[in-house]
């Protein structure tokens, strides 16, 4: 204890956890304040599946064959996109610094960032995704094992993305360098997303790859912001 | 006994005593591979008997097998390395990871040429979408992806760190990717590809072999152990010993 | 006497890549103490004051606060810490009173005043609902000063606060920290201002000697 010279105020405790409902608000806050912003990937996503049957060809019966890796493979590139920025613009401006050395666990503000990313980029491409099916002619018995694999997986490419996003923040050209160390990590998961697409197509049964999908995507959820919250710390030394 | 082994560990993270101490067991090993790979391959070219099957073209399992068994354990002493060097801090893991991923690489794309080379004659293609081929390629582009991290940034410090998570996130996701890779093999396969099980094997095609992995095994110590040596020297350039050192030389 | 120091860091150095920047820091503060950091650019203020504010990590030496090494009382210090780094950590694309509600949170808030009342101090009346973008850097920079006026935290950290502000900013914010001061609060500085502070003590970084002193 202090002898003399103590201070009038003591410094409050603050309340754990209240960094996360402060990110996830203010992300959310940001999100809508560039909403052009979410929908570059959407566009992209569209454009490039679009781009498909014009190199191919617009013969339905190869499209509807073709459907659930063109779907999943474009959805992968679209979140792949997105996710570079995830933590960019609060490196540059300091605020990251600020959340790496505030008293809240920064292992909750990176999931709520993430669950922020997840929102305005893969919930929306999820939902895209019918219209997209539709016009690759994609059979009807594959739409619900289509949209329930690409919710569950998109979250997961926010997850694993974050982590790449993370180690190169501190790296002036770090957008390609990501996508070479986050692609291979994202593969399980376009595997398994796009598989149980053909098979519902085919008659079998889906409901194991999708839980397993879902057991790939809790995994994620606690791993994830423990190493990405470990590779800002490292980039903090740049 | 846990004392003991503190003191040894300790010892072991002095890049100065790992460079002296290697630099007395390097003969030896150096010794070990030369033998194990002379005797291993003449043994498997010249004396082991033909494939019924495959014929000649079978010999290259020689070279095949042991690469890609060692460029998966490699991935683990990057990784293993890598978590060393995070937790403990200590220099020379971060050393022997940064020295590790090259060679692994390399391996790694040995075992994939010499995959196609092998696949030629017996599947009639250069490349076959098979689940183990591709599960070496992803591994490839695991193993790009740390050196791609490492040689990127300025600093050593943050590189070792950063492509330390790395090496450790892949390796957390290795099971997993083998294990999609082999579900989504048996969607696909149409049934009829089949590597030789080293099981099935017979012993005098299995014992060269055998040979051929140990001499793998020591060649890759080897080279791991010339790779970190020069990046302590390197790293310590500036030290009083590795100054003496140069003088002498 | 008050015989532990607030805050203190003993021999301290810093290696980037084992190129030594600065070695044995040796700094005691005691509440009320004004540390300014001086010395040429590239002798490593920057990084010795995001070494205090632990957001880099120093090669050797112990960081204490109230005694205590900081790794066992890391929650408790980091929430009586105000760190105020090169970059402002002001959303631009934010408003004033909104940037004010999300320090509230990330910060220990005991402040009494509404956003309203911390804005019109710092000179912001008028601005609170325009985005940061559209004020100038200086204004932002005053943005970034409402955090001390929120924050109940006793270690301030300051990189060069006084860079972009004008006169009377440089008034307002030599106020804040006499008042921070008075109050018992412990502050480090970069600057090459000269202080119109009372008694502030001062030390010299040397760059690329190794062994900077302390002038207490």
């Amino acid at each position: 204890m202090l002898a003399e010279g103590s201070l009038q105020t003591e410094a409050m405790p603050v309340v754990e956890g209240s960094g996360f409902t402060a990110v996830l608000q203010r992300d959310l806050l940001l999100a809508f304040r560039h909403r052009g912003d979410i929908a570059s990937p959407l566009i992209f996503f569209v454009i490039a599946v679009t781009l498909v049957p014009l190199a191919l060809s617009p013969d339905p019966e190869k499209l509807a064959d073709l459907a659930p890796g063109i779907i999943w493979v474009m959805a992968l590139l679209a979140s792949l996109l997105s996710v570079e920025g995830l933590f960019q613009a609060d490196f540059n401006d300091g605020v990251l610094e600020q959340m790496v050395i505030s008293p809240q666990p920064l292992y909750l503000m990176v999931l709520a960032k993430v669950i922020v990313h997840w929102l305005v980029t893969g919930l929306p491409l999820t939902l895209t995704a019918p219209l997209l099916a539709m016009m690759l002619y994609l059979p009807a018995t594959g739409y619900a094992p289509l949209l329930t694999g690409l919710l569950l997986g998109t979250a997961t490419f926010s997850l694993i993305g974050a982590i790449g996003a993370a180690l190169t923040v501190a790296l002036r050209k770090g957008g390609l360098l990501l996508s070479l160390i986050v692609m291979p990590l994202y593969m399980p998961v376009l595997i398994f997303g796009a598989s149980s697409v053909q098979r519902a197509i085919e008659g079998i049964n889906v409901s194991g790859p999708l839980a397993l999908m879902g057991a790939i995507l809790a995994f994620a959820a606690v791993v994830s912001p423990l190493a990405s919250a470990g590779a800002l710390r490292i980039s903090m030394h740049g | 006994m846990w004392t003991l082994f503190k003191q040894w560990f300790h010892k072991m993270g002095s890049p100065r005593w790992f460079y002296y101490a290697t630099g007395r067991w390097l003969p030896w090993l150096g010794l070990v591979t030369l033998v194990c790979l002379v005797t291993g391959l003449i043994w498997g070219l010249a004396f082991a008997p033909e494939d019924a099957k495959q014929g000649n073209s079978f010999r290259i399992i020689y070279i095949h097998v042991p690469a890609s068994m060692l460029a998966m354990a490699g991935y683990y002493v990057m990784a293993v390395a890598g978590a060393i060097g995070l937790i403990w801090k200590m220099k020379l893991a971060d050393m022997v990871m940064k020295s590790a991923a090259p060679i692994g690489a390399a391996l790694t794309a040995i075992g994939l040429f010499t995959g196609a080379i092998w696949g030629k004659p017996t599947w009639g293609a250069y490349w076959v979408w098979d689940a183990r081929i591709t599960s070496m390629l992803i591994l490839l582009f695991l193993y790009l992806g740390v050196m791609a991290l490492q040689y990127s940034y300025r600093s050593q410090d943050m590189a070792n760190k950063a492509s330390a998570i790395l090496a450790l996130v892949g390796t957390v996701n290795i099971p997993i990717i083998y294990k999609s890779v082999d579900w989504w093999f048996t969607l696909h396969q149409p049934a009829t590809i089949k590597f030789t099980e080293a099981s099935s094997m017979h012993p005098d095609m299995f014992r060269p072999l055998l040979l051929m992995i140990v001499g793998f095994y020591a060649f890759y110590t080897l080279v791991l152990i010339l790779n970190t040596r020069v990046e302590i020297i390197q790293r310590e350039r500036r030290t009083r010993w590795v100054g003496e050192l140069m003088g002498e030389a | 006497m008050p015989d532990v120091p607030y805050l203190s860091l003993s021999s301290v150095s810093f290696a980037r890549d084992d190129l030594p920047l600065f070695e044995n820091v040796c700094i005691d503060l005691f509440p009320g103490d004004i540390l300014q950091v001086e010395g040429p650019n590239g002798s490593g203020k920057t990084t010795l004051l995001r070494i205090i504010s632990t957001a880099l990590t120093a090669t050797s030496g112990q960081l204490r606060w109230r005694g205590n090494p900081i790794s066992s009382v890391r929650h408790g210090y980091l929430s009586d810490l105000l760190f105020m780094g090169h970059a402002p950590a002001v959303k631009a694309s934010l408003t004033p009173a909104e940037n004010l509600k999300w320090w509230r949170r990330m910060h220990a808030d005991t402040s009494v005043w509404s956003d309203r009342e911390i804005l019109a101090k710092i000179g912001l009346q008028g601005f609170e609902d325009l985005p940061c973008y559209s004020l100038s850097a200086g204004q932002q920079r005053r943005v970034a000063l409402a955090r001390m006026l929120i924050s109940s935290a006793n270690v301030w950290i300051l990189d060069e606060p006084f860079t972009a502000i004008d006169k009377q900013g440089v008034k307002l914010l030599e106020k804040l920290m006499a008042s921070h001061v008075s109050n018992g609060g412990v502050i480090v500085l970069s600057t090459h201002q000269t202080l119109t502070l009372d008694n502030y003590k001062r030390m010299t970084l040397t760059a690329h000697a190794p062994g900077a002193a302390y002038a207490g």
